[in-house]
């Protein structure tokens, strides 16, 4: 659980606008917004091939319900406050960031030298030091899992540079 | 009636036994793990039983959801941390009493209790779930549409934390599903030009990046984090002391669980909280409660694994998930090509009633591996979360790319994760998201095929009576945390 302190005591400086109700608010506000526009790009149907509704009706009445939910959530909000979270640590920017390496990776190397890479530093930065460890979970469980789903499951995973030189 | 001889028929097949047995396990592995889970672990696998047979993909999914919520308690008890959120409950009086050098007596009472609950809520889903489906024969859309409407304001109101926020995170779920090429017209929505989009957004990388991929994340916040475990020498039966002070207490959280799984939203830990409330409300020694109640035990785990089996009864007779957990196992039906709802009754009765047997067995089985294993099990939370979770990434990386062998599927899991991460963080729950987008096809098809029986007029939901009680159980189901709030502050 994470250790939370009440935002009326720690946020008393702070404006309103850096309050983490209004930006979150704000966040979604702005999602359901763009999005809202989106739909109004959506193809209409002629009304004969029309079932009931146009199909941008229901994803239209979606964010305007998200859009007005979110406004009551936020004047709710400067009647209770919600709770300030503890500042995210230096780990989780990391494993955010492994996750980018990943992506990169698996998209422009390969798929499971983005695994094994993302492992090694998530595995890294949260403490593990000893390098047995490190390699059996960078290589020796990736493998596993690699011979696993290709052998029972008959998967046959993204061609790359290491991959290619199983499938030959 | 005539079908309730099919439910032993599991325990003829060998195949369906070794598949309970490891389910089982696996489901106890999970459950013990905080962070993972049933529901996680039940996307996890989902993948793994495209090489099963429908029967025993369902028998695994439905063995791990069991044992996986029994399993949250040997964590709780042991480590103050529940391995499941439906064992949040079972910490308050688990911990206090393992403290006190009774982690044995705790571990089995929560056995115990969680046995006796798994085992009356199947009975109601082997006799409720038939007769709900036989109601669902009168259903036509509209009552589809205003059932699944009442099954999201339901998740809402009582579902864990802020009301509002639980049908902001529904709604999201439901725009999701309609990512893709809309179903009655094939017209694009929200594809942004991406053919992979089109097919829509599957179920795997929502609930992987959800669950799974937003724990991670979650995990990295808490790497310095220090567990104070308590050593169990040996898991304990109850004494008949034991029984006397809670057996009245086991058969109403039996009650209470199996009613509220039922419920269209997150039953376990609902039930476990309200269990636990009621424990403490009926006991002549409600000051004990905190420190080490063996009733505030009995409670909380009755009520969460009875839970289990009311869930699956609207999840089995009408298609609506009654958790997160039975969002995947509906999932897994439908990839198997089994469709839930009345007609699944009346044309694959030796399917169904092998479901019941087998959460039958599995909360047997659960039992004997709890009750003689939960000390190897307790270990498994020994493995360090540093390796624990890039296994769990390389896993869930595979098995989302493996459904549709789609990168995007992958990516999209990330971005999920981040999502998830930072609702959890903000107290907006990840389940109806889940629920959302498991409905979110059933929602919008129901109302636009009733829109075109009424011709587009609205007012014609209010003429059909079933469709209308809905929408007023549901008008009451959003109402009600209101009424609470003003009751509270009334009181004040």
């Amino acid at each position: 659980m994470n250790d939370v302190h009440n935002e009326k005591g720690t946020n008393k400086s702070l404006s309103l606008f850096f309050k983490s109700s209004f930006i979150v608010s704000a966040v979604i506000i702005l999602i359901s917004s763009i999005l809202l526009y989106f739909t109004f790009t959506f193809d209409i149907v002629p009304p004969i091939l029309n079932r009931g509704i146009q199909p941008a009706t229901f994803p239209k009445a979606l964010l305007i319900l998200i859009i007005a939910l979110t406004l009551l959530t936020y004047f709710i909000s400067l009647k209770n406050p919600w709770k300030n979270e503890k500042k995210l640590p230096n780990s989780f920017y990391i494993t955010l960031l492994s996750f980018v390496v990943f992506i990169t990776v698996s998209k422009f190397l390969d798929f499971f030298l983005g695994i094994a890479l993302l492992s090694i530093i998530v595995s890294y930065f949260w403490g593990e030091r000893r390098v047995a460890y490190l390699i059996m979970v960078s290589i020796i469980f990736p493998l596993i899992v690699f011979v696993f789903f290709e052998t029972i499951l008959g998967l046959r995973f993204p061609p790359g540079i290491i991959t290619n030189l199983y499938y030959g | 009636m005539e079908n309730l001889g099919l439910i032993f028929a599991p325990l003829f097949s060998y195949k369906l036994l070794i598949v309970l047995f490891f389910g089982t396990i696996f489901g106890l592995v999970l459950g013990v793990l905080p962070g993972l889970g049933p529901t996680t672990g039940g996307a996890l696998i989902l993948p793994f039983t495209m090489t099963l047979d429908p029967l025993s993909a369902i028998v695994l999914l439905t063995a791990i959801y069991c044992a996986g919520t029994y399993g949250g308690a040997i964590t709780a008890i042991l480590i103050n941390t529940p391995g499941t959120p439906a064992a949040a409950a079972t910490c308050l009086d688990g911990y206090p009493l393992a403290q006190k050098g009774e982690a044995g007596r705790a571990l089995g009472m929560a056995t115990v209790s969680s046995v006796i609950g798994g085992i009356a809520s199947v009975v109601v889903l082997i006799f409720f779930a038939p007769l709900l489906a036989n109601l669902a024969y009168e259903f036509g859309q509209p009552e589809y549409f205003a059932l699944a409407i009442f099954g999201l304001t339901m998740l809402a109101s009582i579902g864990e934390g802020s009301p509002i926020k639980n049908l902001i995170a529904g709604a999201f779920g439901i725009l999701i599903s309609t990512v893709g090429k809309d179903f009655m017209t094939s017209i694009d929505r929200f594809t942004f030009g991406i053919n992979e989009l089109t097919e829509g957004i599957g179920f795997i990388p929502v609930v992987v990046g959800l669950f799974a991929i937003s724990e991670m994340l979650t995990q990295s916040t808490l790497i310095n984090q220090i567990f104070n475990r308590v050593a169990l020498k040996a898991v304990k039966l109850p004494s008949i002391d034991d029984y006397k002070k809670t057996w009245k207490t086991i058969i109403r959280s039996s009650g209470i669980g199996s009613f509220i799984g039922v419920l269209p939203a997150e039953g376990g830990t609902v039930a476990s909280l309200i269990g636990y409330a009621e424990a403490k409300r009926w006991s002549k020694k409600p000051e004990d409660f905190g420190k080490g109640s063996i009733e505030g035990i009995a409670g909380a785990e009755a009520a969460n694994n009875a839970a289990t089996g009311g869930a699956m009864v609207p999840t089995l007779a009408l298609g609506i998930p009654g958790s997160a957990t039975t969002a995947v196992i509906l999932t897994g039906l439908i990839i198997h090509g089994v469709r839930p709802g009345p007609d699944l009754f009346r044309e694959q009765p030796e399917f169904l009633y092998g479901i019941f047997g087998s959460m039958l067995i599995a909360n047997i089985l659960f039992f004997v591996l709890g009750f003689f294993g939960a000390k190897i099990f307790a270990r498994i939370t020994l493995v360090p979360n540093k390796l624990l979770w890039p296994m769990i990434f390389a896993v869930s990386v595979c098995g989302t790319y493996s459904l549709n062998q789609s990168i995007i599927d992958v990516w999209l899991m990330l971005l999920f994760g981040v999502i998830g991460f930072f609702m959890r963080r903000y107290g907006f729950s990840v389940v109806p998201v889940i629920i959302g987008l498991i409905l979110g096809e059933l929602v919008e098809g129901t109302l636009r095929q009733s829109l075109v029986i009424f011709d587009g007029n609205w007012l014609m939901f209010l003429q059909r009576p079933i469709a209308l009680t809905f929408f007023v159980l549901s008008l009451i189901a959003l109402s009600f945390p209101l009424i609470k709030r003003k009751k509270k502050n009334d009181k004040v």
